[in-house]
C-alpha cells in the first residue's frame, strides 16, 4: 500500500504513545427476592435518569409458526398494564418530558425510558406495573392493533425497502431448518396473523419474569434514594414459576458456497457474502471485529480503497462482525457502480480476503484499527441514555459477560491482539469454500 | 434489530435547543422503607422540575478574528470541535445547485500538503473522526477527538478549513459517487418522496425544490474552480464560530487554538445573498409518483411553512408536538394507534434562512392509502379547534423538559451551540427557553394553526403504487390529480 519510505515517514510522524485512562463506569448492583438483577450507575452530568430494562428473551425463542412474537410482545408492553391503562405509559412520560423506546434482537428485548430526575418514581411505576401486571390490561383487541402496526414496520422496513428482503434469505440459506437464527425477528406475515391473545399470556409468564430480567437505573440519581424507591415498585412483582433454562445450539457449518441471486427494484446491483462465525467475546470475535476495520473502516481500508476509491467500481462497502450469544455472523456487503461487475468485485474481495489471511497487517495499519477501537469505547460513555448510552451498556454487558462492568475487560480483548491474530482468524473463520453468497439484481 | 418506534421518521428533528437555567435539583419525597408495597392507585408525583447546570461558556477571539466559544465536559477525556461557517446550500450558484454541499465534502479530499488518503489515515490513526458537512444555511467542519490527540488532530482540521486543494481526480471520484446515489434515491420511496416533496412545492428555480447533493445535470456543470469560489466566499475567519465542547479548559486550549487557526485570513469574499421567499401555494394538488407493486404508499402533505427566525417560533414548536412531532401526538396516535395503517406518522416544520417546507408525513399500507388520506386531513383540520389544557401541557412540558438531552454529550452541546450562532439566536436563548415554551397559550396555538396550517392549499404527494391506489385517490376529490414520472423530479 505505501512505498516503504512513505512508510517510514509516516512513522516519524506518529504521535508519542499517550497513556489512556482506564474506563471508569462506577455502578453497584443487587438482586431483589423476585430475582430481578438491579445496576445503578450515578452520573450528574444533566438532571436526567434512564431505566433501562433487559428480558433476556429474543426472536430465538419462538416456536414455530410464530415467528416475530417477541417483537409483537414488546409492542404490546406498551398497550398499558393493571394500573397504568393504554394510553397512560405515553401522556405521562411526555408530560413530565419523558422519552422511550424499545428494540428487539434474536437474544435479548431492550427497553428505555429517559426522563428528567424529578420523574424518576413515574418511570419506576410504570416500569414494574408492566412487568408486574401487563396481562391484567392486555385484551385479544390490543394484540390485534399492534398485530397492524409491526406488519407496517415490516412493510416499511423489509417489503417496501430497496435490497430489504436480503437479510431474510440470506438467514435461510447460513442457518439449518430449526436453527433460531434462521427466522428473522421481524416474524413472517402469516405468523403475525396468527398469534394470539393466549400466546401473550404464555409468553409473559415464561420470559417476562423479573428472574429473567436485569434493571438499570442510571444518570442524576442518589444511590440509596434510587434503591430505595426500586425495591418499593418492584416489591409486588411475583417471581416466575420455572427458571428459563439456558439456550443453546450447535454452531452452523457451511460445507460449500450456498449461492442465490435474487432480484429487487433497485437499479444497483449488490453482493453480500456471509460466513457465521464465533459468538460474542468467543475467541475470534475482537479479531473479526478489527479485521472490519482493516477491511472497510475508512478510506485506506483495504476494500473501500481497492473498490471504492481506486477502482471506483463500488458505491459503497461494509465489513461488519455482528455479535451475538449463539454465533455471530460476519457480512461483507458491496453495492456495484452503474455498469460495474459483481464477478470482477467478488474477484477482488477474495483476493483481498487471501491476502489478510496470509499476511499480517502491517503494525501501522493494525495499530490505526486498534486505536479506532479505543476511541469507540470512550465515545460510547458519553450518553447515559438511549439505546446504546451506558444505562443499555451496563444491560448488555450483564446479559453477555455477567458483569456490567465489563467495559475494561472488552478493551483489553483488542488490547492484546496482534495482526498475526487477525491473519490466523480470518483464514480459519471466513473460508472463501464455505459461505453465503447472496446477489440482488435489479429486476429485468 | 426491530424497534418500537420508526427512527428514521423521528430523526427529522434536527431542531437543537436546551436550557441552560441553573437551579439546584429538587429533593423528592421521603424515601419510604423497602417492606411498604407500592401504592398505585394513582401514578406517583413528579417534583419540582430539576434544571440544567452547565460549565460558564468562555467567549474568545483568535487574532485572526475568529470567534471561539469554548464549554468544558469532562465526563470523558475526550472533546468535539465545531466549526461553523454561514453559508450553505441556500448560497449554491443559479444552475450550479450541489456546490456547497460538494464544496463540503472536497474539503478533507485534500488540505494543506495532505492528500485524501493521508488526510484519512492521519485522523483514523488518532482515533479521531472528521466530517464536513454542507447544511442549508451553514457549512460544518467537525472534529471530535481523544483529549491526548487532539494537538496532532487540530492542524489537520485547520487545513481542511482553510486550505483545501479540490484535486480534480477527487471531484471526479465525488460527482460520480454523488451519480450513483441519485440512481439510489429513485429506488427508495421514502428517500424519493424527500426530494419529490420540496420539487412540487418548491419547484427547480427555488434553491429549496431541489436535493441538496444537486441533479445530474447540474453536478456535470460543476468544477473545482466553482468550489473553490465557493470556498472563497464564504470561508473567512469573520464569518465563522468554532465551538469547543470536552475535557478542556479555555487557557490550556486557547494557545492550541491560535496556533492551529491563527494564520487563517481567508479573502475578502461575498457571502452569499438571502434566498427570496418561495411563492405560496394557493389550491390543493395532488401529485402521484409511481412505484409499481409497493407495499407502501409514501405519503407527504403541506406546503411552505417558515423561516427560523419566525416570531412565532415557540407557537409553532408547540403546535407541532400536538400535531407530529411527539409519539402521543394527533397524527401518530391516529394513523399508527388507532388505525394501525403505518408504522409512525409525523409532521414537521423545516425551519431554516427562508421559509422551509411544513409537512405531515408516513408510509402507509397500499390497500389503506385512501383511509389514510382521509386521516391526514381530518387531523390537519381537526387542530384549528382550541386544544385542551391537559394535551397543551403535555406538549410544553415535553418540549421544555427534553433540553438536557441536547447536552448530555460534546457533539450535542457544541451543535447546540453553533446552531446558535448560525441562526442569530439571543444570549438567552437557551436560559429562557423553557420559560417561553411554557408561555404558549391555546389561543396562540390557535392562531398559529389557522395561519400556517391551512389544508385546503396543501400539495399532497404520494410514492406509491399508481395501479392499485389511483382510482380511490382520484375518488376522494382532493383536487386535480398530477401523475409525475420520478425522472422528472430528480431534474
Amino acid at each position: 500500500m505505501y512505498s516503504s519510505l512513505l512508510l517510514a515517514a509516516l512513522l516519524l510522524q506518529q504521535p508519542a504513545a499517550v497513556a489512556v485512562p482506564a474506563i471508569d463506569v462506577a455502578y453497584t448492583q443487587f438482586t431483589l427476592p423476585n430475582g430481578l438483577h438491579v445496576i445503578l450507575h450515578e452520573d450528574h452530568t444533566v438532571p436526567l435518569v434512564t431505566v433501562n430494562v433487559w428480558y433476556h428473551v429474543g426472536s430465538a425463542r419462538e416456536k414455530p409458526g410464530r415467528t416475530g412474537f417477541a417483537h409483537l410482545f414488546e409492542h404490546l408492553m406498551f398497550m398499558g398494564s393493571k394500573n397504568a391503562k393504554y394510553g397512560e405509559f405515553d401522556r405521562l412520560l411526555e408530560s413530565a418530558g419523558g422519552t422511550n423506546n424499545a428494540s428487539t434482537t434474536e437474544d435479548r428485548t431492550n427497553y428505555y425510558i429517559d426522563v428528567p430526575s424529578n420523574a424518576l418514581d413515574l418511570a419506576l411505576f410504570l416500569e414494574s406495573d408492566r412487568m408486574a401486571y401487563l396481562i391484567e390490561a392486555m385484551s385479544p383487541k390490543t394484540v390485534d392493533a399492534q398485530r397492524d402496526v409491526v406488519k407496517n414496520e415490516r412493510r416499511e422496513s423489509y417489503e417496501n425497502a430497496p435490497y430489504g428482503m436480503a437479510s431474510i434469505e440470506i438467514a435461510e440459506l447460513l442457518y439449518p431448518q430449526g436453527h433460531p437464527y434462521r427466522w428473522p425477528t421481524i416474524g413472517n406475515m402469516a405468523d403475525l396473523t396468527a398469534a394470539s391473545y393466549e400466546d401473550v399470556v404464555e409468553f409473559f409468564r415464561t420470559y417476562y419474569q423479573p428472574g429473567n430480567a436485569s434493571l438499570v437505573v442510571g444518570g442524576d440519581i442518589e444511590p440509596a434514594k434510587a434503591r430505595a424507591s426500586i425495591e418499593r415498585w418492584f416489591s409486588d412483582v411475583k417471581p416466575g414459576a420455572k427458571a428459563v433454562g439456558p439456550i443453546d445450539y450447535p454452531h452452523p457449518n457451511l460445507a460449500e458456497v450456498k449461492k442465490k441471486t435474487i432480484q429487487d427494484h433497485v437499479q444497483l446491483p449488490r453482493l453480500y457474502l456471509t460466513w457465521p462465525t464465533p459468538a460474542q467475546f468467543a475467541p475470534g470475535d475482537a479479531e473479526l471485529d478489527v479485521l472490519s476495520l482493516l477491511l472497510a473502516g475508512g478510506k485506506n481500508s483495504r476494500l473501500y480503497k481497492r473498490l471504492v476509491y481506486d477502482l471506483q467500481i463500488a458505491q459503497d462497502v461494509a465489513a461488519v462482525q455482528a455479535s451475538k450469544a449463539l454465533n455471530s455472523e460476519y457480512q461483507i456487503v458491496v453495492t456495484a457502480r452503474p455498469g460495474a461487475s459483481i464477478e470482477k468485485i467478488r474477484g477482488i474481495v477474495d483476493e483481498e480476503l487471501r491476502k489478510i489471511q496470509q499476511t499480517p497487517a502491517d503494525e501501522r495499519e493494525f495499530r490505526r484499527a486498534i486505536n479506532q477501537v479505543e476511541s469507540s469505547f470512550y465515545n460510547r460513555l458519553e450518553r447515559v441514555g438511549d439505546f446504546g448510552g451506558v444505562g443499555d451498556q451496563l444491560n448488555a454487558n450483564y446479559f453477555a459477560a455477567g458483569n456490567p462492568g465489563y467495559f475494561n475487560e472488552d478493551l483489553a480483548r483488542y488490547r492484546a491482539l496482534s495482526p498475526a491474530d487477525i491473519t490466523a482468524v480470518a483464514a480459519r473463520f471466513l473460508p472463501l469454500d464455505r459461505r453465503v453468497e447472496l446477489i440482488v439484481e435489479p429486476v429485468k | 434489530m426491530s424497534t418500537r418506534k420508526d427512527t428514521k421518521a423521528t430523526k427529522g428533528t434536527k431542531e437543537r435547543a436546551a436550557a441552560y437555567a441553573v437551579m439546584a435539583i429538587a429533593l423528592g419525597a421521603a424515601v419510604l422503607s423497602a417492606q411498604q408495597a407500592p401504592d398505585r392507585s394513582h401514578p406517583p408525583a413528579v417534583g419540582p422540575a430539576p434544571s440544567l447546570r452547565l460549565p460558564a461558556l468562555e467567549t474568545r477571539t483568535l487574532s485572526n478574528g475568529l470567534q471561539v466559544r469554548i464549554i468544558g465536559a469532562h465526563k470523558v477525556p475526550t472533546a468535539h470541535l465545531e466549526l461553523a461557517v454561514k453559508g450553505g446550500v441556500a448560497s449554491d450558484p443559479q444552475r450550479k445547485f450541489g456546490v456547497a454541499s460538494l464544496t463540503a465534502d472536497m474539503l478533507d479530499e485534500g488540505a494543506g500538503s495532505r492528500n485524501a488518503l493521508e488526510i484519512a489515515d492521519a485522523i483514523d490513526f488518532l482515533g479521531a473522526g472528521l466530517s464536513t458537512t454542507g447544511a442549508p444555511d451553514a457549512t460544518y467542519v467537525e472534529l471530535h477527538v481523544p483529549v491526548a490527540r487532539l494537538g496532532d488532530a487540530l492542524p489537520i482540521m485547520a487545513d481542511v478549513v482553510a486550505r483545501p486543494t479540490f484535486p480534480d481526480a477527487e471531484l471526479k471520484r465525488l460527482r460520480d459517487e454523488r451519480l450513483a446515489s441519485l440512481l439510489e434515491i429513485q429506488d427508495d420511496p421514502e428517500q424519493l418522496i424527500q426530494v419529490a416533496f420540496p420539487r412540487v412545492v418548491f419547484g427547480p428555480q427555488h434553491r429549496y425544490g431541489t436535493a441538496m447533493m444537486g441533479t445530474a445535470a447540474s453536478l456535470q456543470s460543476i468544477t473545482a474552480d466553482d468550489l473553490k469560489a465557493f470556498h472563497a466566499a464564504q470561508f473567512r475567519p469573520s464569518n465563522a464560530v468554532l465551538v469547543v465542547a470536552g475535557d478542556v479548559t479555555a487557557d490550556a486550549i486557547v494557545p492550541m487554538l491560535e496556533r492551529a487557526f491563527g494564520g487563517w485570513k481567508g479573502t475578502a469574499g461575498g457571502g452569499g445573498a438571502a434566498l427570496p421567499p418561495a411563492a405560496q401555494l394557493t389550491a390543493r394538488h395532488v401529485y402521484l409518483i409511481d412505484k409499481p407493486g409497493a407495499a407502501q404508499s409514501q405519503v407527504r402533505i403541506g406546503w411552505v411553512g417558515v423561516a427560523r427566525s419566525t416570531p412565532d417560533y415557540f407557537p409553532l414548536r408547540v403546535l407541532n408536538t400536538i400535531l407530529g412531532e411527539a409519539f402521543t401526538s394527533r397524527l401518530n396516535t391516529n394513523l399508527r394507534e388507532v388505525h394501525g395503517y403505518a408504522y409512525g406518522a409525523s409532521s414537521r416544520f423545516e425551519m431554516r434562512s427562508s421559509a422551509g417546507a411544513f409537512y405531515a408525513a408516513a408510509g402507509v399500507q397500499t390497500d389503506k392509502t385512501v383511509e389514510a388520506l382521509k386521516e391526514f386531513f381530518n387531523e390537519l383540520t381537526r387542530i384549528h379547534e382550541p386544544v385542551e389544557p391537559g394535551e397543551l401541557d403535555k406538549a410544553k412540558n415535553y418540549l421544555a423538559m427534553l433540553l438536557p438531552r441536547n447536552f448530555e454529550t460534546t457533539r450535542g452541546t457544541a451543535d447546540a451551540l453553533a446552531q446558535a450562532w448560525v441562526y442569530d439566536l439571543p444570549a438567552d436563548y437557551y436560559s429562557t427557553y423553557a420559560d417561553k415554551v411554557r408561555a404558549v397559550t391555546a389561543a396562540d396555538v390557535k392562531r398559529v394553526a389557522d395561519t400556517y396550517i391551512q389544508p385546503d392549499k396543501f400539495a399532497v404527494v404520494i410514492v406509491g403504487d399508481r395501479k392499485t391506489i389511483e382510482p380511490a385517490v382520484r375518488s376522494l376529490s382532493l383536487g386535480p390529480v398530477t401523475v409525475v414520472e420520478s425522472a422528472e423530479i430528480m431534474k
